[in-house]
């Protein structure tokens, strides 16, 4: 009984804190709220004529929604980068930052599921997909594999989190017998998300631009530098705009990740050229289309060629530690990293899959404004979930939010 | 693969053997049927009594095709789906059409719950089969006032359907395009086609790359030959595999259907299947009254809907009631012959053992059911 009360309190109290703020704060919150809306009203439209509103067609079948999610898929995985050491090893200094990563982690995986709900042709009919209800081709299908490791990291990012705050809003310590397991289990989960999501691709004999071993090891480097990369801008912000302490020493840890993982995703990218272009076959005709462009159709160019001097420029600067000691240069190849990411892993990744068709035939993609606006919708809410979040955290961790017992 | 029954190449990838020799008719999607678990396995012959009696004993009022052959398989696959339906436990509409009729709005909301909360066809026993057809067969009356006849027959024993095209003689004419189109009722506004015929330049041999699948000429043109493509019926499809819901599966005859209501629309398959095979509906298909086949099969070319995939389905209200597909009737140079590859005595099989045959990506283990020869 006493716990629901508790619970109750906390919701009350943490309404509260999301409902004040400065004016940035609202100005920020109303925004994302417009956006969001945007999105809906988008989304109404494609919900009302069928996807013919993007930009896919049946060669070409999957676009914007999906590339996102195979990129967000990717962050959700990194806040384990934080838990581990924090919650494993001791190291007091992630303990402020792994609870941001976890925020981070749970409004990318709503995202990720947003983005796929987006993406179906029948969401009224999405309850096949239940298991137990419906139909669950499991284990044929890693779809449904796919389904399964998202919502249990979810769950995982969900409680271990709330355990932590709860305890924290009742003054109490919380107790490390009850999240170590969890947190420890979740390090495995993270790695498991993200190598699903690669056999998602690299299960199709039919595309031989993913079906391809390297696809999996890669996107977990990619992941492991993207995702800790949004962790330190992230808390960069959050140093700037709260009372949280985050102390240099944390995000120079980090940033040494974010720099490890990126060196080993450049190394992994050049051993994936070379294949491609060293002794080029049939099937580095997607490679071609997404570096060269093929038959004159060069709609990936811009993207690529963007994606990868930016991944290279920020990849050297943090290999230097003079460098990245240096605050402001850090959290410029921070944000150059993730954009180049993001194009990468993407847009770079999914739309070559499809170009050329299965019979050599060249048909380009481009999202309309309808998809870009679902597509910025799904952001907003990401980001809003998280603001939500992150505010209620720290509000409890500075002690401002605290239990009180009636009186 | 040493399996007596195949009477083709196959790749030998140590793959699980999945051409079944015994009574089970499903092996080949081995945990892609829901019919098909050990556990199943184990009560066929408790279940057997029971579940002949459940789904024999009652009336069969069907239109279309009748299915008026062979009880004794049909006893067999239904109780098989009798019990998978069990298994599933949800989704099992059982009474047919439970409407006192009068309020036809009634009706129709009705119909429209069941058919909305209905489960997997594939998972069906056959008289589940038969009361979504007839609900949706009704609900086609209420909404436009023309009868459609929709079978749900199933595969028949000892049919394996194949398909083989010959090079030398198609001209382009596309007149199976047009066939298709008309006999599986297509989306006529984004001009879906389940057929691709390529004009590839002669000297330079089978070059995808170079042909052009989409022209607007006289043909034959000059200096140049063609190949139709469509959906290969795989005996190894990936694209069943990777459906989430099962939505989409290989049936008894070889046919790879999907179930229109079932499927959510991730386009997976489409991402899966190496030829090309699958069509979605982008949009709200639309076909002119008219213009429409009220001829029908469930698993075939009745009417779908926005967000769902589909594909050539080797005309499977025309190849299960005996006829040749739209395609191969259509064709004015005999380019394209149908029938069952079990039939010692078929066409099929005397193309394939007279004449030097191939299949496209053989490499990928897919194992397509069309080949391809030349004079
Ligand atoms: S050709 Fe494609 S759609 Fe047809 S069965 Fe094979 S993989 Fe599936
Ligand atoms: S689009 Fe439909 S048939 Fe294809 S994989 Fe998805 S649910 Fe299955």
């Amino acid at each position: 009984m006493k716990r629901f009360k508790v619970f109750g309190s906390l919701v009350k109290d943490s309404f509260d804190t999301i409902t004040h703020g400065s004016k940035k704060y609202h100005l920020w919150m109303a925004l994302l709220t417009f956006v969001m809306l945007a999105g809906m009203y988008c989304y109404s439209i494609q919900l009302e004529h069928g996807l013919s509103v993007t930009g896919m067609t049946d060669r070409v079948s999957w676009g914007l929604y999906i590339s996102n999610f195979t990129f967000l898929v990717g962050v959700a995985a990194a806040a384990v980068m934080l838990v581990m050491p924090t919650y494993v090893l001791k190291d007091i200094d992630f303990k402020q930052a792994v609870l941001i990563g976890e925020g981070i982690a749970v409004a990318a995986l709503i995202m990720c599921l947003a983005f796929v709900i987006a993406d179906m042709g029948g969401p009224s009919v999405l309850w096949h997909m239940i298991p137990g209800i419906g139909v669950f081709n499991f284990p044929n299908s890693m779809l449904t594999w796919d389904v399964l490791v998202l919502n249990g990291y979810l769950f995982l990012n969900i409680t271990i989190p709330f355990y932590i705050l709860f305890r924290h809003y009742q003054g109490k310590e919380a107790k490390r017998s009850v999240y170590i397991p969890g947190a420890i289990l979740s390090v495995f989960w993270a790695v498991a998300i993200h190598l699903v999501t690669a056999f998602l691709y690299q299960g199709l004999q039919a595309r031989p631009f993913w079906n391809n071993a390297l696809l999996g090891p890669r996107f977990l480097a990619s992941a492991f530098a993207a995702g800790p990369a949004l962790i330190i801008l992230v808390l960069a912000i959050i140093r700037n705009f709260t009372e949280f302490k985050i102390q240099d020493k944390t995000i120079k840890k980090i940033a040494m990740v974010v720099t490890v993982a990126a060196q080993i995703n450049l190394i992994m990218l050049i051993s994936e050229l070379f294949k491609e272009f060293y002794a080029p076959t049939h099937h580095s005709e997607s490679a071609y289309y997404l570096f060269f462009g093929l038959d004159g159709k060069d709609a990936l160019l811009p993207w690529i060629w963007t994606a990868i001097p930016l991944n290279v420029l920020a990849t050297v600067l943090l290999t230097f530690h003079k460098l990245r000691n240096n605050f402001k240069v850090l959290f410029f190849c921070c944000f150059i990293l993730f954009v180049a990411i993001w194009i990468e892993k993407g847009f770079g990744l999914i739309v070559p899959g499809f170009i050329p068709g299965p019979y050599g035939k060249i048909a380009e993609y481009m999202p309309t404004g309808i998809e870009i606006g679902v597509t910025l919708g799904i952001w907003a809410l990401g980001a809003f979930v998280f603001t939500i979040l992150a505010k209620t955290a720290i509000g409890i961790e500075l002690g401002k939010l605290k239990y009180k017992k009636k009186s | 693969m040493s399996n007596n029954s195949k009477k083709w190449f196959s790749l030998n990838l140590g793959r699980k053997e999945k051409t079944s020799s015994g009574s089970c008719s499903c092996g080949k999607t081995s945990g892609g049927c829901g019919g098909h678990s050990n556990a199943h396995q184990m009560t066929d012959e408790a279940f057997n009594e029971a579940a002949i009696n459940a789904s024999i004993g009652e009336e069969r009022t069907k239109d279309g095709f009748e299915q008026v052959f062979d009880v004794k398989m049909d006893r067999r696959s239904a109780f098989k789906k009798l019990t998978a339906s069990l298994l599933i436990g949800a989704g099992a509409v059982s009474t047919s059409c439970s409407v006192i009729s009068g309020d036809e709005s009634k009706e129709k909301a009705q119909i429209d719950w069941e058919e909305q909360f209905k489960g997997n066809y594939k998972l069906m026993t056959d008289k589940e089969k038969e009361g979504t057809v007839d609900r949706l067969v009704r609900s086609y009356q209420l909404r436009t006032g023309k009868n459609i006849s929709m079978s749900s027959k199933n595969a028949e024993e000892d049919v394996l359907f194949g398909y083989a095209f010959n090079i030398s003689k198609c001209q382009g004419y596309m007149d199976c395009v047009n066939a298709c189109v008309e006999e599986n009722n297509q989306d006529r506004n984004s001009e879906m086609q389940y057929i691709r015929i390529h004009e590839m330049k002669d000297g330079k041999g089978f070059n995808f790359n170079e042909a052009d699948d989409n022209y607007y000429h006289e043909v034959p043109a000059q200096g140049h030959f063609y190949m139709g493509t469509q959906c290969f019926h795989c005996d190894n499809p990936p694209c069943v595999e990777v459906c989430p819901v099962q939505a989409t599966w290989r049936e008894d005859d070889g046919l790879v259907v999907v179930d229109y209501d079932w499927c959510v629309g991730c386009r997976y398959c489409m991402a899966a299947c190496p030829y090309d095979g699958r069509r979605f509906n982008w949009s709200k298909p639309e076909v002119p009254e008219a213009e429409i086949n009220h001829n029908q099969h469930y698993l075939g070319n009745r009417m779908r809907k926005k967000g769902v995939m589909e594909k050539c389905t080797f005309c499977v209200q025309r190849s299960r009631a005996g006829k040749n597909p739209a395609c191969v009737e259509a064709c004015p140079t005999g380019a394209r012959i149908f029938g069952n590859l079990l039939d010692p005595d078929s066409t099929i099989r005397w193309v394939l053992e007279n004449k030097k045959v191939f299949r496209l990506k053989e490499d990928l283990g897919t194992e397509p059911k069309f080949w391809y020869f030349m004079d």
